[in-house]
């Protein structure tokens, strides 16, 4: 049978039911300046991600605002502990318990797959979207070749011949210029880089319009790192993917990121254009990250990092998270909440930038308890439910 | 000068493979000369599998040489017999661990890693001196107060903290050189720089001074004196940090120099796209170990492995085109000019130096 693509979550959904109507979710929310919604591929809305502990909940992602454009390249970077990963996690739908979405909505080409079930993703997944995760060495499976495991994939999500496999196996290698004749290969028989290209090419068997991936080059050293990171860049300009990359590399991907996420603490601290973003970053914590670099060209300088750590997340403090280590704080960040203020068009979560000062944008939400369908705080909602917010 | 701290001469280690009748062996240091002076931060750096942490290792007494010897403060470490000069050295030369989370035990506080070593190494110390010096170290790596600090226990502390007692240990047997085998590699990128700061205020402090074994070249300019670069067991390049990373001679070390990410220049996604080819040190043969990977690979450097040779006054690099040639390597690796333009004309003066065998060293 032919290999049949894009059919996707629409049938799946529409088979099923199991979703709500088209979502007025969406419609109240204001469209994100700066991006390019028209085109969207994703659009992710007040995703929270919360992790079920003896202690209650820890809020590893609070209300998250993305849009990814169609071959969009997205950087999302922050430190360990940010909730990076778990965003990510949560908007491919990969989470496992204590992990779980709490509330909010991941719009794939426009239909929901926040809560769909394992079922319903296997014809979204790998075809249209798919992931390649952090540790090669761990991802892969060291007893099974190259082809092998990519034939497994290839039966799990499509019906293709063996024959049209073993094709399209030698073709999506040679996109990541590692020679065919490593599909008979292990993965110990390969290098660190070439473990990892392979993990690209796997994801791209069936070109998906969304590729996800995770620190793909922390393992690798810096030689290997630049030509994975110019090769991922030439492949999504060719084959036309979105990439959402996450990392806790800044500088990795300020040459090749068309738009930069900064997390902190679970939230988006700030978001913008890449080049706008590195020459004029707003957000202290956006500063004082770009600070912590030493440069290897241009003067030498005393670099000054950022003091203290990032909060506890099961007790986040109140008023703005960065507060405590913040080199600008008032008095008002340690009781109010900043909500994302738009200033020329890049979000940046921080008081700095609230609407009243004259130099200064307006903030896009209110403040979170303000903002339409926020509902309970996000502490009062009890399980995973994504039609909550489809079906008032 | 007077004799380097430490100086190793023909350092040489290779691994057998393959068990016990194994024929084939692994060349993971080949041939290092390495010098490091009083108070000087010396970086070494390379890829992973260039033989960067055997070398610490060597230096640690955690492996011994094939063949070479280590000389610290002239004498050779083949002659410690006694476990007593064992431990003195060990105690000289202490190594701080890349990862803290696995290098401190978790059973126990923060003060029990740092008393244990210091009844070990400092013997002459009694229990009140030792929780003293325990106090002064913890304060000289910035973990305030000491006294609540040492009694936490590991999990109780961050990463950066942890890493940050890596260093109050190494530093509480009153050190003169500290191995430090990527120290900050694990941490977040906002911790790092404390922990390169507190390095830099150690050498200033208490004239400590640091084996920087790293792979992030940004780094390890931002705090060292000296650079060396490693590529498949040997040296390639060293010389002063600002000479070698702003003017790289070495065709390895311009590579790994262009492809630091610099958030500062404009977006340039096209560049060569490098094969990377791990080297062959698995018996290699003769002949230059990056010629593979080479862009102005001649015909020598197949059958003749080149020797580290003089390029500027402290700048040596083991290059037959850096040396045959009337000038640099030509920078194929940059986009831009900039690190050319201020390179050429020193270099070829030099170049011609070294021609007419009037090498200013």
């Amino acid at each position: 049978m032919k290999l049949r693509r894009r059919s996707g979550i629409t049938d799946g959904a529409a088979r099923t039911g199991a979703l709500g109507g088209p979502g007025r979710f969406v419609e109240r929310v204001q469209r994100l300046p700066g991006t390019r919604t028209d085109d969207a591929i994703l659009e992710v809305r007040d995703l929270s991600v919360a992790y079920v502990t003896d202690a209650g909940l820890v809020m590893a992602v609070d209300r998250v605002d993305l849009d990814l454009a169609r071959g969009e390249f997205l950087g999302v970077v922050g430190e360990s502990g940010c909730g990076k990963s778990t965003l990510l996690f949560g908007i491919a739908q990969l989470l496992s318990p204590p992990a779980r979405i709490v509330g909010g909505s991941v719009k794939f080409r426009g239909s929901e797959i926040a809560g769909l079930s394992d079922k319903q993703l296997r014809h979204i997944r790998w075809r249209d979207y798919s992931v390649v995760m952090q540790s090669a060495m761990n991802a892969l499976n060291p007893v099974m070749t190259v082809a092998a495991q990519m034939r497994d994939v290839c039966r799990a999500h499509s019906e293709m011949s063996d024959l049209e496999i073993r094709e399209r196996s030698a073709e999506v290698l040679r996109l990541v210029s590692i020679d065919p004749v490593h599909l008979d290969s292990h993965p110990h028989q390969l290098s660190g880089g070439m473990r990892q290209r392979a993990m690209i090419a796997m994801a791209l068997l069936f070109t998906p319009d969304l590729v996800i991936m995770d620190e793909p080059t922390s393992a690798l050293d810096v030689v290997a790192q630049r030509s994975l990171m110019v090769q991922i860049k030439e492949l999504q300009q060719r084959l036309g993917f979105a990439v959402i990359f996450v990392t806790h590399d800044m500088s990795l991907v300020s040459n090749f990121s068309d738009r930069l996420a900064v997390m902190y603490a679970g939230q988006v601290a700030e978001l913008g254009g890449t080049r706008q973003l590195f020459d004029f970053p707003l957000h202290p914590y956006t500063q004082g990250l770009l600070e912590a670099f030493p440069s290897i060209r241009g003067p030498k300088m005393h670099l000054q990092g950022i003091p203290g750590q990032p909060p506890d997340l099961a007790q986040p403090p109140p008023g703005c998270r960065f507060a405590p280590r913040c080199a600008k704080v008032t008095a008002p960040c340690l009781t109010i909440d900043p909500p994302l203020f738009d200033k020329n068009g890049d979000l940046v979560r921080c008081l700095l930038y609230k609407a009243g000062r004259p130099e200064l944008g307006a903030a896009i939400f209110p403040s979170p308890q303000d903002r339409p369908g926020a509902g309970p705080s996000l502490s009062d909602l009890g399980v995973a439910n994504p039609e909550r917010t489809n079906d008032q | 000068m007077s004799d380097p701290l430490l100086r190793t001469e023909g350092l040489t280690r290779h691994f057998r493979l393959g068990g016990l009748f194994g024929k084939r062996t692994l060349h993971a240091v080949d041939d290092v000369n390495l010098e490091i002076g009083r108070r000087e931060i010396v970086a070494l750096v390379g890829e992973s599998g260039s033989g960067k942490s055997t070398i610490a290792r060597l230096l640690a007494m955690v492996y011994k040489p094939t063949a070479g010897e280590i000389y610290f403060e002239g004498r050779p470490l083949s002659r410690l017999r006694s476990r007593r000069d064992k431990l003195d050295y060990r105690g000289n030369v202490p190594m701080v661990f890349q990862d803290p989370y696995s290098s401190m035990n978790p059973a126990f506080r923060v003060s029990h890693g740092l008393m244990r070593g210091m009844k070990l190494h400092r013997p002459d110390l009694d229990r009140r001196q030792r929780f003293a010096e325990a106090e002064r170290t913890m304060n000289a790596v910035g973990l305030v107060p000491p006294g609540v600090m040492l009694r936490k226990f590991p999990y109780e502390m961050s990463g950066g903290q942890r890493q940050r007692v890596g260093f109050a240990q190494a530093l509480a047997y009153r050190p003169k050189l500290i191995l430090a085998d990527e120290p900050v590699s694990m941490l977040d990128v906002s911790i790092r720089i404390g922990l390169l700061n507190v390095m830099t205020e150690l050498r200033e402090r208490e004239d400590v001074s640091f084996l920087y074994i790293t792979h992030d070249v940004a780094s390890a300019r931002y705090i060292t004196d000296r650079v060396v670069v490693m590529y498949a067991g040997s040296i390639v390049e060293e010389g002063p940090t600002e000479d070698v990373l702003q003017h790289p001679k070495h065709p390895y070390t311009q590579l790994l120099v262009s492809a630091v990410p610099d958030p500062k220049t404009p977006l340039t996604a096209s560049g060569p796209s490098d094969a990377s080819e791990p080297p062959k040190v698995v018996d290699p043969k003769e002949g230059c170990r990056f010629q593979p990977r080479c862009p102005y690979a001649i015909a020598e450097c197949e059958t003749v492995t080149p020797q580290l040779r003089t390029v500027g006054v402290t700048h040596l690099t083991a290059c037959h085109v850096a040396r045959s040639d009337q000038q640099a390597v030509p920078p194929a690796y940059f986009n831009a000019s900039k690190l050319d333009a201020s390179a050429s004309p020193a270099t070829s003066a030099v170049s011609e130096h070294h021609v007419r065998g009037t090498s200013p060293a």
